[in-house]
């Protein structure tokens, strides 16, 4: 256990270092506004991508909805900040709770479903809040909502940004994470040793939801405005591309997709006609050449960085019978 | 109830839409558990290229139930070589990896063909040629209308899919799909090309998405590069709806869904129509995820 710990503290304190070291070079303008808010583009990203990997690739639960908690999340925040004039945390905190709730309410039905079928089911649910959304005057229909106040700080984003992956990979390395990695390595065998495999698809099912609502809220209240649009399943899409390319199942992985995707995505904002191709193309040929992720299985320990989980075993989503 | 009646029938031309697409997910899902998600897209390309032979052809003068059928041959070539290609180069090496990677790689495809389309083509929409004379029919001497377009349209996919059944039921190549889909390896120790049949399985599933396409430039008379994301999507639930890997489930599930549709727009809520697709999705997982036709699959330990 000591070794855990100084790992943990290790990691929190480069993390803190690499927060003053953005600070500085904000206040003291070098950094400029468009860095700044890449800056906070990439920790959403990276909130998201977290949550959605403790869902898809620690407990093995394929969801293509994710966009649809963040929807709720940045919905419901907006709404508290801008007609209720609710502060900032209470409101975002609040957000990342209800997208919880839909999370329970998403999760209860679908993850009796496997595989494909869940995926299928998660992108419905994810769809159906965006048409909701959509349909609803009192959120502003198409247009959305705008003149949402910029609250989101690289302070706040950062404090938000390393709870989420604090929380998250305390979450993994407890007894209850384990439980989430046997239902994905094989699920009848998970019950078979007394895990009672529906209520930790919840629950993970839950805490990824509350994150990426929480994550909606702070995009939110970054980009001033927020459309339905917005949050369509090609979002989602992004964000299990994030988790993919970094590598299914590793917390390091997910954070270095989501800041490869961010990056990869601004800066062929220069080409807009080629973005999405060139795009498409590195998505094609990681997944033919490196379909493991750019970290593999990588766990998160800066002390030994790179050092491979020992049972590296991508049984994901299969459920092939024998 | 003549209103009830009309709607229906014009429910029928978009769930046809639907269920042709519906067919190559089907099929392809059922051959190797991978949802195509750029399907969609290759009745996009399907239908662009419908186009651009029907206005060649009627240009040069060719009668216009020949422009039609040369139409249609030509984009379900096309498409066809498309899917083929796109298996080749995207899938093919992915076959033995996990399915996610198989999925991203899917969108990735996807992505890839919707902008390629908007950077050669143009991101705006292109007017489809009247291929036909649009005629009105009444029906039974009520207000019951039916269009030209419509009965082509019925008659175009009910000509498919004898073409279809006849292949998978009595060719050597259905047989080889229906035995690939059944079990690959027992399959492969049987002697069958496994990797032939599943670019046969691309080609057939992309040759009916591209009739889709041009069907659908017919009905509604423009199409552009992002055209196939929702159709792509709704015939995926079509084929979820009728039981994926089944072809008489997707037809019905395709025409069972276009149907609702329709219905549910003509009674003024065109703006739920997308959500009521999903929710019928995710009513069917939640209560027979198999599908009406689907078998079901019990899991062995």
């Amino acid at each position: 256990m000591k070794k855990l710990n100084k790992n943990f503290w290790v990691g929190i304190i480069a993390a803190l270092a690499f927060y003053g070291v953005v600070q500085v070079l904000l206040t003291t303008g070098i950094f400029t506004d468009v860095t700044r808010s890449m800056l906070l583009l990439i920790g959403v990203n990276i909130m998201l991508a977290v949550s959605l990997n403790l869902i898809t690739g620690i407990t093995g639960q394929f969801s293509i909805g994710h966009a649809g908690f963040m929807s709720v999340g940045a919905y419901t925040s907006a709404i508290l900040t801008l007609d209720y004039n609710v502060p900032f945390v209470p409101a975002i905190i609040a957000g990342g709770l209800l997208a919880a709730v839909f999370g329970v309410l998403i999760g209860m039905p679908t993850l009796r479903l496997n595989g494909d079928y869940l995926a299928i089911a998660t992108l419905g649910f994810g769809e159906i809040i965006r048409i909701i959304m959509l349909n609803t005057e009192y959120v502003g229909g198409a247009s959305g909502l705008s003149g949402i106040p910029a609250k989101t700080t690289w302070t706040m984003l950062f404090l938000f940004t390393l709870i989420t992956v604090v929380v998250i990979n305390n979450f993994i390395g407890s007894t209850h994470g384990r439980a989430c990695i046997a239902i994905r390595e094989n699920e009848i065998a998970a019950e078979a040793m007394g895990i009672n495999t529906t209520r930790y698809k919840i629950i993970a099912f839950t805490i990824g939801a509350l994150f990426a609502g929480m994550a909606g809220g702070l995009s939110a209240h970054t980009f001033y405005v927020i459309t339905p649009g917005s949050f369509n399943f090609l979002k989602s899409f992004e964000i299990i591309v994030m988790v993919v390319l970094g590598g299914l199942g590793s917390t390091a992985g997910s954070i270095v997709g989501a800041v490869f995707v961010t990056l990869l995505y601004t800066y062929l904002r220069e080409f807009p006609e080629w973005r999405m191709i060139i795009y498409s193309i590195v998505l094609i040929l990681m997944m033919i050449f490196r379909p493991s992720g750019l970290l593999g299985k990588t766990k998160f320990s800066l002390g030994k960085f790179g050092k491979k989980e020992a049972k590296a075993n991508d049984a994901i989503s299969e459920n092939s019978a024998p | 109830m003549e209103y009830f009646i009309q709607q229906l029938i014009n429910g029928i031309s978009v769930g046809s839409i639907y269920a042709l697409i519906a067919l190559g997910y089907t099929m392809v899902y059922g051959i190797i558990k991978l949802i195509n998600f750029a399907h969609g897209d290759v009745f996009m390309v399907g239908s662009f290229i419908g186009l651009y032979s029907a206005r060649y052809l009627a240009n040069a003068g060719f009668p216009p139930v020949v422009v039609l059928i040369l139409s249609l041959v030509i984009s379900m070539t096309i498409s066809a070589l498309l899917g083929i290609t796109v298996e080749r180069l995207a899938y093919k090496p992915l076959r033995k990896s996990t399915r996610i990677a198989a999925l991203i790689t899917a969108i990735g495809v996807s992505f890839l063909l919707e902008y390629t389309g908007v950077l050669i083509l143009g991101p705006q929409a292109q007017g489809f040629p009247d291929i036909m004379d649009k005629k009105q029919y009444t029906l039974f001497g009520s207000s019951i209308q039916v269009e030209s377009n419509q009965v082509m349209i019925l008659l175009t996919t009910i000509i498919l899919m004898i073409i279809l059944q006849y292949i998978v039921r009595y060719t050597k190549t259905g047989k080889a799909m229906r035995a690939v889909s059944f079990d690959v390896e027992a399959a492969r120790l049987m002697g069958i090309n496994v990797d032939r049949t599943i670019s046969a399985t691309f080609a057939i599933g992309s040759a009916l998405a591209a009739a889709a396409g041009v069907i659908f430039g017919m009905t509604y008379n423009s199409v552009d590069p992002l055209m196939g994301v929702m159709p792509g999507l709704k015939a995926f639930v079509a084929a979820v709806l009728g039981g994926i890997g089944s072809i008489p489930g997707a037809l019905v599930g395709g025409l069972l869904l276009g149907t609702v549709e329709t219905e549910i727009s003509s009674l003024g809520f065109s703006s739920w129509r997308d959500g009521v697709a999903f929710a019928v999705l995710i009513l069917i997982l939640i209560f027979k995820p198999s599908g009406l036709f689907g078998k079901n699959v019990r899991e062995k330990v």
